[in-house]
């Protein structure tokens, strides 16, 4: 579809979600043993819980016969769950394999069983067009469970659609107001960024601040590093969108003047802000999010460090995020505006729109996308 | 999932035809947009025989592309009553009319192994299942059956697809299937009862199967088959009904059903699938004259044995050429 034509779906203040994608729908450590979680993933409450053998398994929420939760039932045999309210059984390919009352079984009597694929500590769900679920269009979160990388994250129940997540995350100048006792400062204002939207659908955001002084995050871990650091650092924060809604963060500080923006990092500190932001429902979102570092693996201390001191960071972007999410509704007929530093977010926007309406068509993937478009401050 | 979308007949146009195999002809239909159907989908087509108009189902091989394309192949049938003359008679141009894809054979994804087996023409029910099953990595294995190889459709695609997924027999290259073997390897693995199979192929080859599965005492449920609408073992025929208790004797025509011709005498039944599944209408038997064919899934065998009830939605009496008779108990 041209971009003229479908403008103003661009700026929608409550954004949809695709259907056809992956989404992280839980960590794998919160799904084990016999529970069953209850969970809503693009709007379609699931019921999730591992087989005997390990297997994840995501099925509708909602028994065949009365619709009572079945994530209020029991994990029963190899790899099925009972219905807490007439006992019906099913397996998980969803098929009912009990009927307690009767003799036989009614054939037709299945619950929906979502694709599901356990990736980079995250089991994912495909909620939408089964023929497409291609498990290599999961997103590259491959430091989550590599040996180069250690670290950890945790989940914010976001009260806000997942788009204003993605908005915040694309957009980092945001930092130095909502960010500015630790990670913040006026330089990333003053930066020059690029944006970048690759031909595979993804798009990249990079900002350089060079001979800056370290911000409190950055001095602490540097000095974890390099224990006698000081002075002025080559900062760098680089965005990795991959849709429909995971961004990786490359950032880093190195001591200025070291070769860190001609590549070599060695005098500097690495990590990557892992994001993945599964829509709930309209107005609120699971993102689930890790810090991981490539040096001092071994250190536990400084992996709850990081966890912990990441953790503060977010709570101010949620809390904004909750009370724009608030605005917004407060002003119906208040529209969206953009800034220059919004080229990133509205290139987000743009492929969501495009997935949207390849969905409807029920055409299989989005026309290709233009020529790389570089966008310079 | 389970087909639950009532039919909707748009007006199609074939866009193209061409034979797969012998005698199986690739009809492509263009029509308004349908999406992409889901695997185990078919559509009705209205077709016209010798004795008039009449619907047959066929399995979409295909779908999907903003046109709404949908393909589906037919086999030539000598001793069809008229459908597949019809369809093999479609030119590029022909106007029919169809339903949207209609879902009665769902694939269920999250079983533990799959095993799709398809005899003949029935490989139209499976191609598609097959290759979703493919693109998530699940744990299957495609078991082809056919007499000859030139009139088993898609092959050679389907074996490049699937490589050592696929396992082909031809009777007449003296590799017949061996439907014991077949489900006894099922039941003998580890993940035998959480392996679902699904067929769809001749009957004697389903019966053959089904006999197979519960010697080996495989669960039931794990054995999905694609019916076209269940037929029963005799034709339909007229019979009388009778339920003494509320003065009702009236005439099942062979076109009706015992449960709509019960509520049009003025008897209050219970129901509500119609599709003899769920029970509902289960009425008691006090007598009968002549056999009752029962064409529900509800009764179990010895329950169907003890021959004192009936679903009334599906079932009826027959094999003595429109006599028969059945006496009910109060429902
Ligand atoms: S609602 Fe689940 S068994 Fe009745
Ligand atoms: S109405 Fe459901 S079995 Fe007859
Ligand atoms: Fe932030």
């Amino acid at each position: 579809m041209p971009p003229l034509e479908n403008h103003d779906r661009v700026t929608a203040k409550i954004f949809p979600h695709p259907l056809n994608a992956w989404y992280a729908a839980a960590w794998d450590h919160e799904v084990a043993g016999g529970s069953i979680l209850a969970r809503r993933i693009a709007d379609l409450p699931l019921a999730i819980y591992r087989t005997s053998d390990g297997r994840p398994v995501a099925l509708a929420d909602a028994c065949w016969h009365r619709l009572a939760p079945l994530s209020m039932g029991r994990r029963v045999g190899e790899d099925e769950v009972q219905c807490p309210y007439h006992g019906l059984r099913y397996n998980s390919a969803g098929r009912c394999t009990s009927m307690p009352a009767q003799e036989t079984i009614n054939p037709s009597a299945m619950v929906p069983s979502y694709p599901v694929v356990e990736r980079h500590r995250y089991l994912w769900v495909w909620p939408g067009d089964v023929t497409l679920a291609d498990p290599d269009l999961i997103p590259d979160m491959h430091q989550m469970s590599s040996d180069e990388w250690a670290g950890d994250g945790l989940t914010i129940e976001a009260q806000c659609n997942y788009q204003l997540v993605l908005d915040n995350l694309m957009d980092l100048t945001h930092e130095e107001f909502v960010h500015g006792a630790s990670i913040g400062q006026s330089e990333l204002s003053d930066s020059e960024f690029f944006t970048r939207h690759e031909e595979d659908g993804s798009v990249t955001v990079s900002r350089w601040m060079l001979g800056v002084p370290p911000p409190p995050f950055w001095s602490r871990i540097m000095r974890h590093r390099f224990p006698d650091f000081a002075g002025p650092v080559d900062r760098w924060q680089i965005i990795h969108y991959y849709a429909p809604s995971t961004i990786c963060i490359d950032v880093g500080v190195a001591v200025a003047g070291t070769g860190a923006p001609q590549g070599d990092r060695s005098q500097g500190v690495n990590g990557y802000v892992m994001n993945t932001i599964t829509p709930e429902t309209e107005r609120s979102s699971h993102y689930f999010w890790a810090f991981m570092r490539n040096f001092r693996l071994e250190s536990q201390q400084i992996t709850t460090e990081l966890r912990e001191g990441v953790r503060g960071v977010f709570a101010e972007d949620e809390a904004m995020l909750t009370a724009q999410q608030r605005a917004i509704d407060a002003h119906p007929d208040h529209t969206f505006y953009s800034l220059n530093i919004d080229a990133g977010g509205m290139w987000v926007r743009r492929i969501l729109d495009r997935m949207l309406a390849a969905e409807e068509t029920g055409g299989q993937a989005a026309e290709p996308v233009e020529p790389v478009a570089a966008r310079r401050r | 999932m389970s087909s639950g979308a009532a039919a909707r007949w748009v007006d199609a146009v074939v866009v193209a035809v061409s034979d797969v195999a012998t005698g199986v002809r690739r009809i492509e239909l263009g029509g308004p947009p349908a999406g992409r159907a889901a695997p185990g989908s078919h559509v009705d087509v209205r077709v016209h025989t010798p004795a008039g108009e009449d619907v047959r189902s066929y399995s979409v091989v295909e779908s999907g592309g903003a046109d709404g394309r949908v393909v589906v192949s037919v086999l030539h049938t000598r001793t069809s009553r008229g459908g597949s003359r019809f369809m093999h008679a479609l030119r590029p141009g022909d106007g029919v009319r169809v339903t949207q894809p209609l879902q009665n054979f769902p694939l269920s994804v999250g079983s533990a192994r799959h095993v799709l087996l398809a005899g003949g023409i029935g490989i139209t029910a499976l191609v598609e299942a097959a290759r979703v099953l493919r693109l998530l990595g699940a744990d299957y294995r495609f078991v082809y059956v056919g007499r000859t190889r030139d009139r088993m459709a898609y092959l050679a695609e389907l074996e490049a697809l699937h490589g050592d997924r696929m396992r082909v027999h031809v009777d007449d290259e003296g590799s017949p299937l061996d439907v014991d073997a077949l489900v006894g390897d099922i039941a003998d693995e580890d993940l035998g009862r959480r392996t679902e199979l699904s067929m769809c192929g001749p009957i004697r080859l389903m019966e053959a199967v089904r006999r197979s599965w519960s010697d080996r005492e495989l669960p039931s449920y794990n054995l999905r088959f694609e019916t076209f609408g269940s037929s029963g073992w005799f034709e339909a025929e007229d019979f009388v009904v009778r339920v003494p208790e509320l003065g009702i004797e009236t005439r099942v025509g062979a076109d009706s059903t015992l449960l709509d011709a019960l509520i049009t005498a003025g008897a209050d039944v219970m129901f509500d699938c119609r599709k003899g599944e769920c029970g509902l209408c289960v009425l008691a038997v006090t007598e009968v004259q002549g056999t009752i064919d029962h064409r529900d899934v509800f009764l179990s065998t010895a329950q169907r044995e003890r021959g004192d009830r009936i679903c009334a939605c599906v079932s009826r009496v027959a094999g003595v050429g429109g006599e028969g008779v059945l006496v009910l108990g109060p429902p």
